[in-house]
């Protein structure tokens, strides 16, 4: 495993990230999405299933109320689901989010609810508001994420 | 709620439906009448179980349901004072929603219709509030429908029974999961909604300017998911000009939120007044505010001021058929039962997205793969 900050000093930033990994993900990847309430996580996840789908204007609805969204990929699917509401990492698999594990990439915010074994093998982005590690107040967009996987990815993501 | 439990003073026409809903946290059932009669109508509501997570947990919803609606469906039967031969159809929540919940809805409903040799109808959540307006009055074909829920954001045209155009929807949150999520980062409690209510009643709307999504762009859609990172910015400064956040910092923060959700939802209402307007080509239309939103008096009394500034009549069903219910997928089933009583369902399975706009983009387009700028 290898590690990656980033500073992204707007949310086109941020999405460009996004856009950009997503180009770079293969099915039965699994992306971890920490950060508080308001980080951005959604909407790094927008940005990254709109460039998968190659789709600028893909509708991608907040999927808390649904738990998951499923997205017919070109090559795959996609799956970003929102376990915010799951208190039992059993649950994950009542979600079917199992079946198509290894086929499939996907995005998963607040994944503490998922299962150990999910955990070890899944790579984290974490958003984390700019302004908290020392950017000045009113950089309302800037984000750090730091992206936490294997060294390919993290070497694709470098160049 | 006064229709359920006032006792019919006409003799009820059949046909008669029963309705179930399981879709999310309330278990509830209802039979009602061709006449617009609700024969019975009983809602157990799970919030109590939820609260400590802060949401609907999907598999404790589940369980719920299936320890309840045995006993609402009996309840409701003996409240209407039939048998269960004496029900012409039997309507279910069928999507979109929790498949945990849902499944043991349908599942109740086919067993029910099935026993009773009736047919069984697969009802849209979401169509059960777009009809439910016309349980209450008698409004026509075509009408605007507003639907704001916990899920849900939508302006739809509606033109007869199972005949909606989406005119526009949310591109991220939920104006539910909006008041969820500020309640949520303020420390108040769970549904959100009424906690947000409650302290935006006792602020000052003008102290603190939250950001405005879309407004003044044309189209009719909507974006909420940049409040969450506002409110959590507001708060935080107020700690820190302060050292917490006080009560009354709190509540004038709930009514700038409630502000912002007022005008987005009046700014993007009126886009689609206009669009709808030039559709069905009539002046006086009537607009209908349906979900659970619907609820907040003061987001209701903006919307209402907009119908009547833009010549529309304006009507929300009470508040207790705006919430889930089921007296509205009771109405929903008769209204598809009557438009064709040769319907049967029965082998339409749960399903957790059912975009009731079947001509709408879907919401994926297959594209080829390639860079992206």
């Amino acid at each position: 495993m290898a590690q990656i900050k980033i500073h992204c000093n707007s949310q086109t930033e941020t999405e460009g990230l996004a856009a950009k990994l997503a180009q770079i993900a293969k099915p039965g990847d699994l992306f971890a999405l920490t950060g508080d309430l308001g980080a951005g996580k959604s909407t790094f996840a927008r940005a990254f299933i709109r460039s998968l789908l190659d789709s600028p204007e893909a509708e991608v609805p907040s999927p808390t109320f649904t738990l998951v969204q499923a997205y017919e990929g070109p090559d795959y699917p996609v799956y970003h689901a929102d376990l915010y509401r799951l208190h039992d990492p059993e649950e994950v698999y009542d979600l079917g989010l199992d079946d198509e594990r290894t086929e499939a990439v996907m995005l998963i915010e607040w994944p503490d609810r998922l299962p150990e074994e999910w955990l070890q093998e899944a790579s984290e982005i974490s958003l984390v508001r700019a302004e908290k590690i020392g950017g000045q107040q009113g950089d309302d967009e800037a984000r750090t994420v730091t992206i936490t996987s294997d060294d390919n990815t993290i070497m694709a993501l470098d160049e | 709620m006064t229709q359920a439990t006032e006792t019919p003073d006409k003799k009820p026409q059949r046909p008669f439906v029963l309705g179930i809903e399981t879709s999310c946290d309330e278990t509830a059932a209802a039979i009602v009448s061709a006449d617009k009669q609700i024969l019975a109508h009983q809602v157990l509501s799970q919030i109590d179980d939820h609260s400590e997570y802060g949401g609907v947990v999907p598999e404790i919803a589940a369980r719920q349901h299936i320890s309840n609606l045995d006993h609402l469906v009996a309840g409701v039967l003996k409240d209407a004072n039939i048998s269960m031969a004496d029900l012409d159809a039997v309507a279910a929540t069928t999507g979109p929603g929790l498949v945990g919940g849902l499944m043991v809805g349908v599942m109740t409903a086919k067993a029910v219709a099935r026993a009773a040799g009736k047919p069984y109808v697969a009802v849209n959540h979401l169509e059960g509030h777009a009809l439910t307006a016309r349980l209450v009055e008698d409004i026509k074909f075509p009408y605007l429908l507003l639907l704001v829920s916990g899920g849900h954001c939508q302006l739809l045209s509606v033109s007869g029974v199972g005949k909606y155009k989406r005119l526009g929807t949310t591109i991220d949150d939920a104006v539910g999961e909006a008041f969820d999520k500020t309640a949520k980062l303020l420390g108040l409690g769970y549904p959100g909604g009424p906690a947000v209510e409650k302290e935006a009643v006792k602020g000052n709307p003008t102290r603190f300017k939250l950001p405005r999504p879309l407004i003044g762009k044309p189209g009719c859609d909507f974006s909420f998911s940049g409040l969450k990172t506002a409110v959590r910015r507001t708060a935080e400064a107020c700690v820190k000009e302060r050292g917490a956040l006080y009560a009354d910092d709190r509540a004038d923060i709930c009514a700038a939120f409630q502000t912002t959700i007022a005008a987005c939802l009046t700014n993007r209402l009126k886009n689609a007044i206009k669009l709808f307007r030039e559709e069905a080509g009539t002046d006086t239309l009537p607009l209908v505010v349906a979900g659970g939103v619907a609820a907040n008096k003061y987001l209701r009394a903006e919307l209402q001021k907009t119908a009547l500034d833009n010549n529309m009549t304006f009507h929300a069903p009470p508040l207790a058929l705006c919430t889930d219910n089921g007296a509205m997928i009771a109405w929903a089933g008769m209204e598809r039962f009557l438009d064709d009583p040769s319907i049967d369902d029965f082998e339409m399975a749960p399903r957790a997205r059912w975009p009731l706009d079947s001509t709408a983009i879907p919401l994926v387009g297959k594209g080829k793969k390639g860079a992206k700028a």
